[in-house]
């Protein structure tokens, strides 16, 4: 049961910048609990894929990331995804402010 | 490993600059960090009816009115009529949460203080109702004779001995120049070093991977101080609060922050 | 026969909830190897021709080396890809981003950082790799707020 995730896109000198916060533990080996981290990261604009991102163990707790998007337009429908190494999923959708 | 960190605090060791080597990263983590999610989460929270009631917290008077959050938090710990006493936030949510939820005291308070794997609700609370504070001054009650009387008691707490190694406030945090490890210890009896700090607290704490609140940060100084935890929401916590605030007074407050 | 009936259509109803689980791509040996060189090799990238076009944004000093933020951007015409490598973790790769059309080389992450140590980033653009180097130094801070 993933926990909460939430996204900003927002319109940037002609560009769109990507804001993704993850709830996620990103358990590392070295922990005595069992490995537990998200391994892939999808970002889709209006239904295409424009990034795939391939993560690890090494990136901290509760994922933040900045993405930047080519262009982009009020309305255009932004997806992130993510699935991790025990098959969990998460994913949320928004439009460009 | 507590125990090291206090004893290290006695070797007195130069702190570092104003100008700190962390800047850059303090400003980094605080553009990149979890405390958004934590703010979206406790609006969630806060619209949800809950309790025997069945009502959400939209009617929850902070201080300003029924439900008006704006300003809001800057403006605590002050005195509340309808129970005449002073309140912090945290207090004042539980009081909302009896109140127009319905929910038992017992209830509200099982779990005020969560973890990494689960914050606890007052914490998602705490951190979408400071966002509203966002650019509004510091300013706590400072009128009322309750106010006054909280003011000075937390100040004599702020210095008062006690516990097993006979330490206060001002042990660690009552003298210019000291730090545990890399960790400063700013003097937070003065106002120059309390509004930064005042200014970003509740926060996301990065060593805890998860949001903390003023009644968490004051019970857990005690705890380190080796004297008995003081109760959620009481007197003498909400006066230390009270105490803190009142000296970072004027401070812009900048919202939920990000720390080590 | 209901029961089999149930397990069919979980079976069935698993199969369709979770094709994306059987297409998704993760380079086990890379971040499987424990040496920045095997790390690079696995990937492709020994041999990343130094590039001043590979910018990095860092602290030079991270309070607490469970979140060291790092921002990435290539200025390197026709970049498709980026990497980061952690020279002193247990598992140096930490990270490999694909841009396709409509994503901008860039990105900016948290990363876990057990000690100060090099971080690498290498970029794919053009068939050939670059990469650009920075240190970050770790520190402990103490047990107060």
């Amino acid at each position: 049961m993933a926990g909460p995730m939430k996204m900003r896109a927002t319109l940037a000198g002609g560009n769109t910048d990507l804001r993704v916060l993850m709830t996620h533990p990103m358990t590392t080996a070295q922990s005595k609990q069992p490995l537990h981290f998200i391994q892939n990261v999808t970002v889709k604009v209006n239904g295409k894929t424009v990034l795939e991102g391939e993560i690890s163990q090494a990136v901290s707790r509760n994922p933040v990331f900045t993405f930047r998007l080519k262009g982009g337009a009020k309305g255009d429908k932004i997806e992130v995804s993510w699935l991790d190494n025990q098959g969990d999923t998460n994913k949320i959708e928004s439009a460009v402010a | 490993m507590t125990r090291l960190c206090l004893v290290l605090a006695f070797f007195c060791v130069p702190a570092l600059a104003q100008d700190s080597p962390f800047a850059k990263y303090q400003q980094m983590t605080a553009e990149g960090s979890p405390v958004e999610l934590f703010e979206l989460v406790g609006e969630e929270l806060w619209k949800k009816p809950q309790g025997p009631n069945n009502v959400s917290l939209e009617k929850c008077d902070l201080g300003k009115g029924q439900g008006v959050l704006k300003g809001a938090y800057a403006a605590l710990p002050r005195w509340f009529k309808d129970v005449d006493r002073v309140m912090d936030l945290e207090t004042r949510l539980l009081h909302c949460m009896t109140t127009l939820q319905g929910r038992s005291r017992e209830e509200g308070l099982k779990r005020p203080f969560g973890n990494a794997d689960t914050p606890s609700e007052m914490e998602y609370l705490s951190a979408y109702v400071a966002g509203h504070s966002r650019g509004f001054k510091v300013n706590p009650g400072a009128s009322h004779p309750k106010e006054k009387e909280s003011y000075a008691l937390g100040q004599k707490l702020f210095y008062v001995r006690t516990g097993l190694w006979d330490f206060s406030c001002a042990s660690c945090h009552g003298e210019a120049g000291k730090r545990i490890r890399m960790s400063e210890l700013p003097v937070l009896s003065e106002p120059k070093a309390a509004r930064p700090l005042m200014a970003t607290w509740p926060a996301y704490r990065v060593s805890n991977s998860t949001f903390k609140t003023m009644q968490w940060r004051i019970n857990n100084c005690y705890r380190q101080m080796r004297t008995p935890e003081p109760d959620f929401g009481s007197e003498t916590v909400n006066a230390v609060n009270m105490y803190l605030t009142a000296t970072a007074k004027g401070a812009t407050y900048r919202g939920p922050g990000t720390k080590r | 026969m209901d029961s089999l009936r149930r397990t069919l259509l979980g079976a069935l109803a698993l199969a369709v909830l979770k094709p994306w689980a059987a297409l998704a791509a993760w380079n086990k040996d890379a971040f499987g190897a424990k040496t920045p060189q095997d790390a690079l090799k696995s990937m492709g990238a020994f041999d990343a021709a130094p590039s001043k076009d590979l910018v990095i944004d860092a602290p030079q000093i991270a309070e607490n080396g469970a979140v060291v933020p790092i921002e990435i951007a290539s200025n390197i015409p026709g970049t498709t890809a980026i990497a980061v490598v952690i020279e002193k973790n247990p598992f140096p790769l930490a990270a490999k981003f694909d841009f396709m059309e409509g994503a901008l080389p860039f990105v900016k992450l948290n990363v876990k950082m057990g000690e100060t140590s090099d971080i690498r980033v290498v970029a794919w653009a053009g068939g050939r790799q670059f990469a650009a180097t920075r240190e970050i130094k770790v520190t402990i801070g103490g047990c107060g707020g």
